[in-house]
């Protein structure tokens, strides 16, 4: 199976995110960065299916140079190649400006492949857009957020998450598919994998190569970014149990009139 | 012109699809523009006066064999052809899972850019404006989009309903063909959760536990104050769920759920950050927990410091006595 995994580079979970002076991005100074949370999960994905089916395994990252660290992390992990397409503009927030450079990269240079796997949503810009519409560009099924995957020659199942069930879907093969989590336990780097991945060479493509200046244009325009309202903290009680339960309903009824 | 998807699931109209509709009304009417809601599906006629009622001012059904099954191919090829020859200025779905799926798909192939999850809509020289969450709700972003049609998911639970509109209306029907003939995915089953009416973000009242639950089957405990409370359901931060005291559909933070119901009610969750990234959205939260240093209660409205097993089984009797009454 060709198999291709699409891989960000995001500001680590745990950051305390500050917003700039202009107050049209968030300071990214002094952030810890690291690939995004659900697309460990897909790489983890890939790596499962090529050691069940053979084939190859390339990660891909948009983004700038520092994101060769999180494509050696997928070497480390098992990856066979690694690619970056260079884009040094700040987080645009666009959905459709990433997936028309990945799209155009696949069809130049991977055309034949049998799945793209994704991450469900990045951690950032929280879109969950890119694998949509790079399936839509590429005219090729989807399926979201995807927690159970098989596949048996040219045709897949997968169970995606919805609310309160699991859907099961079926689709032709080649594909795009994003991960969840519950789809699988990422694996650690071995050292061996570490040091392996050290010595290889990951292309870098820039996007102007393969984008065109109009699609490179932003279609989202930021008005503003801002830290959230701060909540105002409410009551603390301690009282026996059985008042503060009536407390609380009390509450909720006359103060908060939620029940 | 406005169109509103409208998602149905077991031949009833999804809530999240009334309030992106409530919501596209009023925004509309600042605007000028009518309001067309779009539905799949054949013998839903039914669903008209509700949909007029909630501000669409036509429904046009969408019929054909090939629509009887959710596919997010076909549906955003048949929207998209709809979306041209109605010139729909503005498209929005509601955050389901069905419109988190379609709703890229469809702006992907009308070439635009879209707007995601957003919590706020509003008119600025008569161009929409939209507010979203980002870096799981550490921060805020305003945006415009710059090509038409506008497209935006809307979150659920955020935008009032309003059902005053009237029950008139105008009503289309399209035959649609199968016409779609690249490869597409079906959906050949759903596998319900047992017990779980409602998913998290979906529900009004989340009632949720944390490592302080102890064990799995503790969370009966709070299944149970479900049953009690009309739409509601059960939530769980990540130690609980990695306990593998419940499901990961029913987490709540920065790797699970967002929610933002009228009521959050927490057991036993001290309140990390992760966990307050999914819930800090929630109107009124409420906090049961023994430590009165527990960075809940810097967020909650109302803090107990108990232990929620002596506290459980008398919140379970006083709300049966007011709610029963
Ligand atoms: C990348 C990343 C992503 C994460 N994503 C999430 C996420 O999506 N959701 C999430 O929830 N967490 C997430 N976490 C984990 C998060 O940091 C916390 O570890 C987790 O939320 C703690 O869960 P808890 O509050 O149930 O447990 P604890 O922090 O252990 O708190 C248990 C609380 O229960 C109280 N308690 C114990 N017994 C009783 C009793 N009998 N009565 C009353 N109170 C009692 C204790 O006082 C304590 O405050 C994430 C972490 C990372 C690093
Ligand atoms: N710059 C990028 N480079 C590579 N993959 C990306 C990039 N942005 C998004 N993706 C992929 O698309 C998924 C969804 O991202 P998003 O639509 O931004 O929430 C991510 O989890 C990644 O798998």
């Amino acid at each position: 199976m060709n198999i291709l995994v699409f891989v960000k580079r995001v500001p680590d979970t745990e950051s305390r995110i500050r917003v700039s002076p202009d107050g049209l991005r968030i300071v990214e100074e002094g952030l810890n960065f690291i690939i995004s949370p659900y697309d460990e999960y897909a790489v983890e994905e890939a790596l499962r299916l090529r050691e069940a089916k053979g084939g190859k395994v390339t990660a891909v990252s948009v983004g700038p140079e520092e994101a060769l660290l999180i494509l050696r992390k997928c070497l480390a992990m098992g990856a066979d190649e690694a690619l970056l397409v260079k884009d040094t503009s700040p987080e645009t927030f666009d959905g459709l400006r990433t997936a028309e450079a990945i799209a155009s990269l696949v069809r130049t240079k991977f055309p034949d492949f049998d799945l793209l796997l994704f991450g469900k949503q990045s951690f950032g810009a929280d879109n969950g857009q890119v694998p949509a519409m790079v399936a839509e560009l590429l005219q090729v099924p989807q399926v979201n957020v995807v927690v159970k995957l098989q596949v048996e020659g040219k045709q897949g199942v997968a169970f995606r998450e919805v609310e309160g069930a699991q859907e099961k879907v079926t689709f032709p093969l080649p594909a795009v598919i994003s991960a969840q989590k519950g789809l699988n336990e990422p694996r650690y780097e071995t050292l061996k994998g570490i040091m392996a991945a050290k010595r290889k060479e990951i292309p870098v493509i820039p996007v102007e190569e393969i984008v065109s200046a109009a699609k490179l244009q932003p279609g989202v325009e930021v008005v503003k970014v801002e830290p959230p309202a701060a909540k105002q903290a409410g009551r603390v009680i301690q009282l026996p149990p059985e008042e503060a339960a009536r407390e609380i309903v009390r509450f909720l009824r006359e103060e908060a009139k939620v029940l | 012109m406005f169109l509103v998807f409208i998602e149905i699931r077991e031949g009833k109209v999804k809530k999240s699809s009334l309030e992106a509709l409530a919501e596209a009304r009023r925004r509309a009417e600042e605007l000028g523009w009518p309001v067309a809601a779009a539905i799949f599906g054949s013998g839903l006629e039914v669903q008209a006066p509700l949909l007029f009622s909630h501000g669409a001012n036509k429904v046009v059904f969408l019929e054909g064999e090939s629509l009887a099954d959710y596919s997010p191919e076909v549906y955003a090829f048949h929207l998209a052809e709809l979306i041209k020859e109605i010139q729909a200025e503005a498209v929005f779905f509601a955050a389901t899972a069905m419109g988190r799926d379609l709703a890229p798909r469809l702006a992907a192939r009308l070439g635009v850019s879209l707007a995601s999850d957003c919590t706020k809509v509003s008119v600025v020289n008569g161009d929409l404006e939209f507010v979203r969450p980002i870096y799981a709700g550490k921060a805020f972003l305003t945006l415009r989009l710059k090509n038409k049609p506008r497209v935006a998911t809307l979150r659920p639970n955020v935008f009032p309903l309003a059902s005053d509109f009237g029950q008139e209306g105008e009503v289309s029907r399209r035959q649609v063909q199968a016409t779609y003939s690249r490869p597409a995915s079906r959906v050949t089953e759903v596998l319900r959760e047992e017990g779980a009416e409602l998913d998290v973000t979906e529900a009004e009242v989340v009632v949720s536990g944390g490592r302080g639950m102890k064990a799995a089957e503790n969370f009966n405990l709070l299944r149970e104050l479900c049953r009690l409370i009309p739409r509601s359901a059960v939530g769980a931060s990540r130690s609980a769920v990695d306990s593998g005291w419940i499901g990961h559909q029913h987490q709540v933070g920065q790797t699970g759920k967002t929610v933002c119901p009228n009521l959050y009610l927490a057991f036993g969750i001290s309140g990390a950050i992760q966990h307050l990234a999914g819930m800090s959205g929630s109107k009124v939260v409420v906090a049961v927990n023994k430590d009165p240093e527990a960075p809940i209660f810097k967020i909650a409205d109302l803090g107990v410091v108990a232990d929620l097993f002596q506290v459980i089984p008398h919140l379970q009797a006083e709300l049966k006595k007011v709610l029963t009454e």
